[in-house]
């Protein structure tokens, strides 16, 4: 999910060789579509094409800023961001081990939920997180068009009336500081927003059966 | 859904946002909404009356003469479990459909550079 397009995502798909397909979704059409709305975020679906799972924080190992060592040369305003991203719980052993059983069991897995049960975790849309969509998509129409400062405050918007919704947020934030810090064109940026939300221990609900 | 005029082709609607203009209303899923002020014989429809039937927001960059229209509200996310189509390109540019995969066990995950 990348606004800046391929020419951004190319070269940690290229580092990465994975052997499935690597899409480029540049206008976050799994965020209107599917509700994703963080990375990384997981989809499963069966072979008839149906939804058996939906919104997972889908980690498969531990991420590796866990062990990362925070040296004191590190400038003060990073060394924050990076002390509270090492705080980050990703239960990749549960998410994993249920994807397994899944890929193994299909239907029969109990980590294949029903239709109902899927519908129900994707949840409603309110006027307001409808009306952030718009806003989220006419700044991405008016960024690759060239128009960022008049991107900014539609995107300023989304933030505003759906807060939950962190690829509007980290995307955004991202292009104005590749560090997501504060700058003066927004009001949120990670540290301070994930802070808001309790902290890096509760930024990916943990993997639920 | 992008566009620079409040009256669009029926087919345009309906292809970006999924709602199928019915007699009996705009209709997606098991879902349909009355649509009692729509003229069914009119090629094109005036953005207005559906944004207010459907709960779909309107926003305006009056400098550029753009209207993003938002998704409909009100109601689930999803019309049903089965996966809405999606299409992206590859770094080549490849359009790949999710759909394509049919009879495959398919996991999608988001990623992104930032």
């Amino acid at each position: 999910m990348d606004t800046q397009g391929p020419d951004t995502a190319r070269p940690w798909i290229e580092a990465a060789k994975p052997s499935h397909p690597s899409l480029i979704d540049r206008a976050h059409q799994l965020g209107a579509k599917l509700g994703i709305n963080n990375v990384p975020m997981s989809a499963w679906i069966d072979e008839d094409g149906i939804l058996v799972r939906l919104g997972d924080a889908a980690f498969t190992r531990e991420s590796p800023m866990k062990k990362m060592e925070i040296t004191d040369d590190i400038p003060e305003p990073l060394r924050v961001v990076l002390t509270e991203a090492k705080k980050i719980q990703t239960d990749h052993e549960a998410y994993l081990g249920a994807l397994r059983d899944w890929a193994t069991k299909g239907a029969d897995s109990q980590f294949a939920l029903t239709p109902a049960e899927v519908l129900d975790r994707a949840g409603g849309r309110d006027f307001d997180t409808a009306k952030a969509a718009a806003c989220f998509e006419l700044g991405q129409h008016l960024y690759r068009g060239g128009n960022e400062s008049e991107a900014i405050p539609y995107w300023r918007d989304a933030h505003r009336l759906d807060p939950s919704n962190w690829t509007y947020k980290r995307q955004a934030w991202s292009i104005a500081d590749p560090n997501q810090g504060p700058t003066e064109h927004y009001e949120g940026n990670w540290i301070d927003d994930v802070k808001k939300q309790g902290g890096g221990e509760s930024y990916y609900p943990l993997f639920e059966a | 859904m992008i566009i620079a005029s409040l009256e669009i082709p029926k087919e345009d609607f309906e292809a970006q946002t999924g709602w199928v203009l019915k007699p009996e209303g705009a209709c997606k899923g098991d879902r349909c909404v009355p649509l009692p002020a729509l003229d069914p014989a009119a090629k094109t429809v005036d953005i207005r009356l559906l944004s207010a039937a459907l709960g779909m927001p309107i926003v305006e960059n009056a400098r550029l003469g753009l209207y993003a229209v938002g998704p409909e509200s009100g109601g689930p996310l999803l019309a049903g479990a089965e996966c809405p189509d999606i299409t992206l390109p590859d770094l080549d540019g490849n359009e790949v459909s999710i759909s394509s995969f049919r009879g495959r066990k398919v996991v999608i995950v988001s990623w992104a550079s930032w």
